[in-house]
């Protein structure tokens, strides 16, 4: 145990002398959040609008109102024929047009019905569908409350209602999928590149001849890094909650622990990669490729795993990055405890335990 | 001195698929004795340490170190040998007080023992001044013999030296076998690789491996007189073509 906590004690050191990867480690996370955060937003705001009201009557000025007290859109400016609206999309700005029939409200008050015309520029098609879904969200808001009024008979109406992200928060979407790379980040690819050190600078054949038990070495590389991997978690949590008022709904105790299996998880992964290659280049490299790409790509952190082709859909079973991001994503919206995410446990505490005999068996052949 | 067997070998072999790195050798070392393992690049003699440290298993044969069973005892094998490997071993983002109070702790020595002992061997080096500075920053003469007192530290009964003198000035080899010397005469057994035939003549005995064998092994001295020779690099030259 103490020639243990001698090793892990120079494995601090070696964190701590080099500050520049120290700076790295600790405040990679925290820029992460905040690029994802504001940069990389599913969530529009102040889009420019041009409007056509060609009645402008009682009815249009509240929709107006509506629609331009939402925040989400600005108005740029009122035109006056329908041969202007062309020219506002060719300016390349205006984002959506609102064409407002002749005689809105008297049509609205006889027929009960009246036509309003959304027209959205679709260059940028997310754009364009978001932007839609705001404006017939405030056009039904809009004929919900002149039902309140008893102006009109009963009408079927579809409601929507979102589930756990009520407001389409983008926050809600990243913090779990930026949690989960750093922690790949810190535990797989950091431990896989230090133990490869040891092996690129001939220090590994020193510890090997030494009393300390070869998983003593292992064990001593990874828990700094496990202590840092969580201290990262944490931080992106705090950002997430306190920048971008992300939701806890679940226990944070749970959370904690679900992250400190995929933790493992990564170690395990990172293991394997410094099992078989040789210098620090070639370990970043594989973990990079190997862990990193797939874990931003496949695994529903970025791209919708339901929209991607079967074949994909599969391949993003097997990362385990996948099952992590669903179980974060269900105790932080959904609130949910262990009945709800015991089979994506399962999942990862198998790879866990499937890599780990691999490494072992590695480790040994290398022995040999 | 006792004759005392520190290091025996018997029929020592290792094969790499067809391929024999080291075929069938065997000698034994006597307690406090300085042994030259000398050969050509390629000869096996890195694979015969490493089959001696326990970090390789061996194909056939038997041997022990420190009265150990190289298969089966490694682990009190490795609490009584230090290896010194031919790529260097220090840490360069730690100070030398650091490598050395690193190597002790994990050779478990209590920790009050450690830092008297790494400031005396600091001292003793030299080395005081640049206690606290960080390996990268110190010649390589001086890294190499920091690497030996490492490589000591513990006290062991035999130490492995592949290569330790490579690259290093002929100042600094003089003072580094002044080093092994005055291990070997506390009686601490040295098992020495080294391609600087001037270095041979300053072992006891050494042996010369060609391809996987040990074609020759005695004292510098019989070896010359046996091939008659002046010295030991026309004996190495001799053997070696």
């Amino acid at each position: 145990m103490k020639k243990f906590l001698a090793f892990v004690n120079k494995e601090i050191h070696h964190i701590f002398r080099d500050k520049r990867t120290l700076l790295l480690l600790f405040c990679m996370p925290i820029v992460l959040v905040i690029l994802f955060g504001f940069a990389i937003t599913t969530e529009i705001q102040d889009a420019k609008i041009v409007i056509l009201d060609k009645s402008n009557d009682p009815a249009t000025r509240e929709i107006k109102n509506k629609i331009l007290s939402s925040g989400y859109f600005k108005l740029k400016r009122v035109l006056t024929s329908e041969r202007a609206l062309e020219q506002a999309f060719q300016e390349g700005d205006t984002k959506l047009a609102i064409v407002f029939e002749e005689n809105f409200y008297q049509h609205l008050e006889k027929h009960n019905m009246a036509t309003v015309q959304v027209i959205a520029d679709a260059t940028e098609p997310n754009t364009a569908s978001t932007l839609t879904n705001y404006i017939s969200a405030i056009l039904r808001d809009y004929q919900q409350t002149r039902q309140v009024t008893g102006v009109m008979p009963l009408q079927i109406q579809t409601e929507t209602r979102m589930l756990y992200n009520p407001r389409l928060e983008g926050a809600y979407y990243f913090v779990p999928g930026v949690i989960t790379v750093i922690l790949l980040l810190v535990s797989a690819m950091m431990t896989s590149v230090t133990i490869a050190r040891e092996k690129e600078f001939g220090n590994m054949e020193i510890l090997l001849v030494s009393p300390l038990h070869p998983i003593a070495i292992i064990l001593g590389k990874a828990i700094p890094y496990v202590s840092i991997a969580l201290i990262n978690a944490l931080t992106v949590l705090y950002i997430g909650y306190a920048i971008f008022d992300m939701p806890l709904t679940g226990n944070l105790g749970l959370l904690l622990l679900e992250c400190l299996l995929f933790i493992s998880t990564s170690l395990s992964l990172g293991i394997l990669i410094s099992t078989v290659t040789d210098t620090q280049q070639t370990a970043l490299l594989a973990s990079m490729l190997g862990l990193m790409m797939p874990s931003v790509l496949l695994s529903g952190f970025i791209f919708p795993i339901e929209s991607m082709p079967t074949v994909l859909q599969w391949i993003s079973n097997i990362i385990p990055s996948k099952w992590f991001i669903i179980i974060s994503k269900d105790i932080m919206l959904k609130g949910a405890g262990m009945a709800t995410i015991w089979q994506e446990t399962l999942i990862l505490a198998g790879t866990t335990v499937l890599l780990i005999l691999a490494s072992v068996a590695k480790f040994k052949i290398r022995l040999e | 001195m006792n004759h005392e067997v520190a290091i025996r070998a018997e029929g020592l072999t290792r094969k790499f698929g067809a391929f024999t790195a080291v075929d069938h050798i065997s000698f034994s070392v006597e307690k406090g004795e300085i042994f030259g393992f000398l050969g050509a690049n390629g000869a096996g003699k890195t694979t015969a340490i490493k089959m001696l440290c326990g970090l390789l298993q061996p194909s056939g044969g038997k041997a022990s170190v420190g009265g150990f069973d190289i298969f089966r005892q490694t682990g009190q094998l490795r609490r009584n040998i230090g290896y010194m490997s031919q790529r260097f071993s220090l840490y360069e983002d730690l100070s030398p007080y650091e490598n050395l109070r690193f190597y002790g702790g994990i050779y478990g020595l209590p920790r009050r023992e450690i830092k008297p002992k790494a400031e005396a061997v600091l001292k003793k080096l030299g080395l005081w001044e640049e206690k606290d500075q960080l390996v990268s920053a110190l010649p390589l003469g001086w890294k190499q013999k920091l690497a030996f007192s490492v490589a000591s530290f513990h006290e062991p009964a035999i130490v492995f030296l592949d290569e330790p003198t490579s690259g290093v000035d002929p100042v600094t080899r003089r003072q580094f076998w002044h080093m092994i010397y005055e291990a070997a005469h506390q009686g601490t057994t040295i098992f020495i690789t080294t391609h600087y035939m001037e270095e041979a003549e300053y072992c006891k005995r050494v042996s010369i491996m060609v391809s996987g064998r040990i074609q020759a092994l005695d004292t510098p001295g019989k070896l010359k007189e046996q091939y008659q020779v002046s010295s030991m690099d026309e004996v190495f030259l001799k053997l070696t073509r």
